[in-house]
């Protein structure tokens, strides 16, 4: 596949690691935000070709993993609604709510469907005129913009059962949380495609304010390979800044037209996020101009107080604290097939890479 | 789920492209991408084009990458 197996040659992943080895000095810790690339640096063995000096962590960059309790029961909460079809992307529907999960209530008759993408959510309003579609919106700067997309289209064909319960988030704010909260960064594997959105400016305040180097990296490993020796060259030098290793998609200025969808169509909240608590303004919720299509304007359910799965320590290690290795559940009680917290649901979850790629 | 995958794109109308990735056909909404044109690679997302590939950006990574290679000690 073209401009896929060029960035797996063996020969250059171990070039840029051999000179990755004789650039670093320091011991460093660096945090790959994105669950993409926790999956990457797993599925090609990355991390036995990093020198001893270099320390990999996962962040929060895993929508499925972020999403709250309380966004999980609402949703569990609206699917039991007569006349709702619920549509979601598909790990979504395993994670473990407090008391069920949307594939529980699936097999208990509920009208949940998976969808690969809004559009074919959109596709199911029309069809259905007399249900009220909701499609639940979670994801990055990078799915965002299509769920922004989709409410135009709906609001342009009079689509007036299709709703969308956001979950949306942003990612600047809770990596100058993280920083801020003090787990030991020294520079960030920054996400590929969030940046390929908003541009390269998002992360500007990580170097100026917290003096933190970011580079923006491809998802292929000779790519996550570059993007670690250019973090090991800035912290060398003592010259942090942003940088984009990923160039054959990223732009400094990003893609200025999905910008102005997602600005038009969704307006900042503060939002709850697993294991880290409200971030402010870290969250997207539909503009005042779209509040016909907004799900939780339109329907209001009792949702009872959200509890967290007991033993699970999804949190810390959405925050780099800890790893699935320190969970006594890991691969017992809580596997793939049988997640006890969102963190093993998805494929890009690090409990559910972990268990993946274990040895 | 930020995943997106290079296709290349075959023919474009007003709103979509169609694109293949190893000669699987898909559709891509061009709702959120200008100016694509057949033999561009996109990056699709959920059904959406999200970025073009940018075919020099991409060579002259890959020049500095080879170069690093020929510069390795036997
Ligand atoms: S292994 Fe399971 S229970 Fe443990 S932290 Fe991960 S998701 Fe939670």
């Amino acid at each position: 596949m073209k401009y896929v197996d060029e960035y797996r040659k063996k020969d250059l992943i171990l070039s840029v690691a051999e000179k990755l080895s004789s650039a670093s000095k320091k011991e460093i810790v660096l945090m790959e935000v994105c669950g993409g690339h926790t999956m990457a640096i797993h599925r090609f063995g990355l991390t036995a070709l990093l020198p001893p000096t270099i320390h990999l962590i996962s962040g929060p960059g895993c929508p499925v993993c972020v999403s709250s309790q309380h966004f999980i029961d609402t949703a569990m909460a609206y699917s039991k609604i007569p006349d709702v079809i619920i549509t979601t992307y598909g790990d979504l529907i395993r994670v473990p709510g407090s008391e069920t999960s949307l594939e529980k209530e699936r097999a208990n008759g509920s009208n949940i469907r998976i969808v690969y993408s809004v559009l074919e959510s959109l596709e199911i309003a029309r069809k259905n005129p007399d249900k009220s579609v909701i499609f639940l919106g979670i994801g990055f700067e990078t799915t965002a913009p299509l769920t922004a997309a989709a409410i135009i289209q709906a609001e342009k064909d009079k689509i007036p059962n299709f709703f969308v319960l956001s979950a949306h988030k942003v990612m600047p704010p809770v990596m100058k949380a993280l920083v801020e909260e003090g787990v030991k960064i020294d520079g960030f594997i920054a996400p590929g495609h969030v940046s390929a959105i908003t541009g390269t400016s998002i992360y500007n305040e990580l170097v100026t304010v917290c003096g933190l180097g970011v580079v923006v990296s491809g998802f292929e490993p000779v790519d996550m390979m570059q993007a670690i020796l250019m973090l090991v060259n800035q912290i060398e030098s003592g010259v942090p800044a942003v940088e984009v290793q990923y160039q054959r998609v990223v732009h400094s200025q990003g893609n200025v037209i999905a910008q102005k969808i997602l600005s038009d169509v969704f307006d900042l909240r503060d939002d709850t996020w697993r294991g880290l608590g409200v971030i402010p303004r870290s969250g997207l919720k539909l503009a005042e101009k779209y509040a016909s299509f907004d799900a939780e304007r339109k329907f209001s359910v009792e949702v009872p107080e959200s509890t967290e799965p007991k033993g699970c320590i999804c949190g810390s290690i959405l925050r780099g604290l800890k790893t699935p290795l320190d969970c006594g559940l890991f691969g017992k009680k809580c596997t793939p097939s049988n997640p006890v917290g969102a963190c093993m649901v998805s494929g890009e979850g690090t409990c559910g890479t972990y268990f993946k790629y274990r040895s | 789920m930020c995943l997106a995958i290079p296709a290349k794109v075959i023919s474009v109308d007003e709103f979509t492209a169609l694109v293949t990735i190893e000669d699987v056909e898909y559709t891509a909404s061009l709702l959120l991408l200008s100016d694509v044109h057949p033999g561009d690679y996109i990056m699709l997302h959920a059904g959406f084009a999200i970025e073009k590939v940018d075919a020099e950006e991409a060579e002259e990574t890959m020049r500095l990458l080879l170069e690093m290679e020929k510069h390795r000690p036997e």
